[in-house]
């Protein structure tokens, strides 16, 4: 799970530089509550959403009218073979039992079980292979996103009604419609069969690796057109909310008070308005983030990049159901991660959310 | 995904460019918000007429009417049938178009346009059956639950929270993999019915949010209060006095959902996890033509591109329909 709370730190330069001027608690005369119990009260709140998704996701595996166990041995297998086989997984014991120890066993030994193809390789090892690909490319999407999509969103508002604003939220509306299944084969089709620009398939090979001046970067070119495809339906997403909330910002009376003032409108905009549109955006970001995942099944499978979602649809044809329920979990648990890390640091950046919790 | 704020912003600001471009017109009664312009009576016509002012509207409408059409009549209009191989002619490849096959063949000999014609009608099915379940489920529990309150609501509100808690899709996903991966044959009616399942799952939710919200707001209002004192029965004050001034924002959220129903389906489908072959479905088609963009990428192009643009036409129509409906949505 390191590499997804990742994206929380790696935004963070871009926020904590909005969020320094923050007002702080004497300028407002609220009950505050001190950041550990907020990242306390939030860990907990977070804890009964995994248990009830690993509970739904385990349920719903055992609701499936046949027995794995009958597929994995094969239907030539003898009885005996088929008891043994369920005895080896823990099948034998009842639901409740077999629930508790596979979360104890994820949760003390960090083991996900074993698959069933795939010459019995153990779960955890396909997780720590396959993790990091995804990991990667949900960040690069994000990162992506987030570049593109708040400085337009920024400008856009801050130009309303331009010409500028006009076009980059036609294509904006465009963007948000158009999902990574429809956008993939598209920018495959332009971008590298059309134009040969970027590889068709792959996913960090050597040759594509960038050099600038010699010196190698982290940047891979067959990374760019998955890169795009899964993020630009947040990058939309993510510039039309920062048009309209800072556009709504802009509307507050303490903005015009400070322009009023005598303060200069760039300097009213970068010292009041920025930091205080910033946080709709923010929630964006981590309701978005499910959608990059769900996006990352698509985006792997029309790059055959070998990620979890890859995998996980690999496995389905295989059924091999312990992949897929670790699969399963782990992206549940992602999800569930992010979001918590970007409430925490809403509750960093507006000392108010940490307020209403108080009262 | 709707944050209060930043939609709140973007309405406001639709509204006064909207008031620049119609400066000659009459200005909005403040207290009604209905245009002073002559209508014609009632709110729905007023709304008809309004939604064809809208260029935007009347394309996407025309779009989606064709659509349909190509559904219902799929067969008629189809030259061939979605699973006819015309192997004799067309070795394990795709083809590019010829006299035969105006759009030309995929890697099984099938014809491309006949499938994409019958995709539209598996589309718009698929859609509209979680749709109905959405509508049932999802209406009928937000009815309830906005109308009694206390531990109705309370229940279905705690049930909601956990749904909204995890990103549709994403379960869609997961739930038919899971359901998927127990089971070694899977005859046809299994595969629609994982598919309704899991669609169905991740869509009411929303819905029942949706009219919730809203009969929460009409239950203490006059008409309800007088209808209550009468003795009317609740069932028929939830059908008859609430759900008709609940309809517009539950025909907005219908259309855009079916835009969403339609990308999942899609969606699940190009994963191998939703329309069992050989129907037709255009993500499964852009699935199958993966393999051979490099020899034929049309093949690619076309089944993305009308997806693309049906998904788009009912999101734009969903938005002008929420303007033209209830115009106090925009404030």
């Amino acid at each position: 799970m390191g590499q997804t709370a990742g994206i929380i730190p790696a935004c963070r330069p871009i926020f904590s530089q909005i969020g320094r001027d923050a007002p702080n608690s004497t300028d407002f005369p609220v009950k505050s509550v001190s950041m550990l119990t907020f990242i306390l009260k939030r860990i907990a709140l977070s804890i009964p959403t995994l248990i009830a998704i690993s509970f739904l996701v385990f349920v719903v595996a055992r609701l499936a009218p046949s027995d794995p166990v009958q597929i994995m041995a094969g239907d030539k297998a003898s009885p005996a073979q088929v008891e043994r086989i369920r005895k080896e997984y823990g099948l034998d014991k009842p639901f409740l039992v077999q629930y508790v120890n596979y979360v104890g066993n994820i949760v003390l030994h960090g083991d996900f079980g074993k698959s069933f193809t795939r010459g019995q390789q153990p779960v955890s090892e396909m997780i720590r292979s396959d993790f990091p690909v995804t990991a990667r490319l949900a960040l690069q999407a994000l990162l992506f996103a987030l570049i593109l999509g708040i400085p337009t969103g920024i400008f856009a508002a801050l130009y309303h009604n331009s010409w500028f604003d006009r076009a980059a939220m036609s294509i904006v509306v465009a963007l948000t419609a158009l999902p990574s299944i429809v956008l993939g084969p598209l920018l495959v089709v332009l971008l590298a069969l059309k134009f040969p620009i970027f590889p068709v398939t792959g996913w960090m090979n050597p040759q594509s690796q960038v050099f600038i001046a010699g010196i190698p970067t982290p940047i891979y070119l067959d990374t760019i057109l998955p890169t795009i495809t899964l993020g630009s339906r947040s990058a939309a997403l993510i510039a039309r909310f920062m048009r309209s909330s800072l556009l709504d910002v802009l509307r507050q009376d303490y903005l015009r008070t400070a322009i009023a003032k005598g303060l200069s409108r760039s300097r009213a905009v970068m010292r009041h308005a920025l930091k205080n549109s910033v946080l709709p955006v923010l929630t964006v970001v981590g309701t978005n983030f499910g959608a990059l995942l769900s996006g990352s099944f698509v985006v792997e499978t029309l790059f055959a990049i070998p990620g979890i979602g890859y995998v996980s649809i690999d496995s389905i044809t295989k059924r091999d159901y312990p992949v897929i329920q670790g699969m399963a979990l782990l992206v549940a648990a992602g999800y569930i991660l992010v979001n918590l890390g970007v409430d925490v640091l809403y509750g960093v950046i507006d000392p108010r959310v940490r307020s209403q919790e108080a009262a | 995904m709707k944050q209060g704020t930043g939609e709140e912003g973007e309405k406001r600001e639709q509204d006064n460019s909207l008031s620049n471009r119609t400066m000659t017109q009459l200005p909005n009664d403040p207290i009604t918000q209905r245009s002073n312009a002559p209508t014609s009576g009632s709110p729905r016509a007023e709304a008809l007429r309004r939604l064809r002012r809208n260029p935007v509207a009347i394309v996407c409408a025309v779009y989606i009417f064709v659509l349909l059409f190509v559904a219902v009549f799929a067969n008629f209009i189809a030259p061939y049938d979605y699973d006819f191989q015309d192997t004799t002619r067309y070795a394990n490849l795709p083809a590019p178009p010829d006299a035969r096959h105006i759009l030309g063949v995929d890697h099984l000999g099938r014809d491309i346009l006949s499938r994409l014609l019958f995709g539209a009608r598996i589309s718009l099915s698929v859609s509209l059956v979680v749709v109905s379940l959405e509508i049932v489920i999802g209406v009928s529990l937000g009815l309830l639950a906005g109308y009694r309150g206390g531990r109705t609501d309370m229940v279905l509100m705690r049930f909601t929270d956990v749904m909204f808690a995890f990103p549709d899709l994403l379960l869609a996903i997961l739930l038919s993999a899971v359901v998927r991966s127990g089971i070694t044959a899977l005859p046809t009616w299994v595969s629609f019915f994982t598919l309704f399942f899991a669609l169905g799952v991740v869509a009411w939710p929303g819905m029942a949010r949706l009219v919730r919200g809203q009969s929460l707001q009409l239950r203490n209002r006059e008409f309800v209060e007088a209808a209550r004192s009468l003795g009317v029965k609740e069932s028929v004050i939830l059908r008859r006095h609430l759900l008709p001034n609940i309809s517009s924002p539950i025909i907005v959220q219908v259309t855009q959902d079916v835009a969403g129903m339609i990308l999942a389906e899609a969606t699940l489908s190009f994963l191998g996890l939703g329309v069992p072959p050989p129907f037709a479905s255009w993500g499964r088609m852009i699935f199958e033509a993966l393999p051979y963009k490099e020899v034929n990428p049309t093949l690619l192009v076309i089944p993305s591109l009308v997806l693309g643009l049906t998904v788009m036409a009912f999101n734009f129509l969903g938005d002008a329909l929420r303007d033209a409906l209830d115009p106090r949505l925009r404030q």
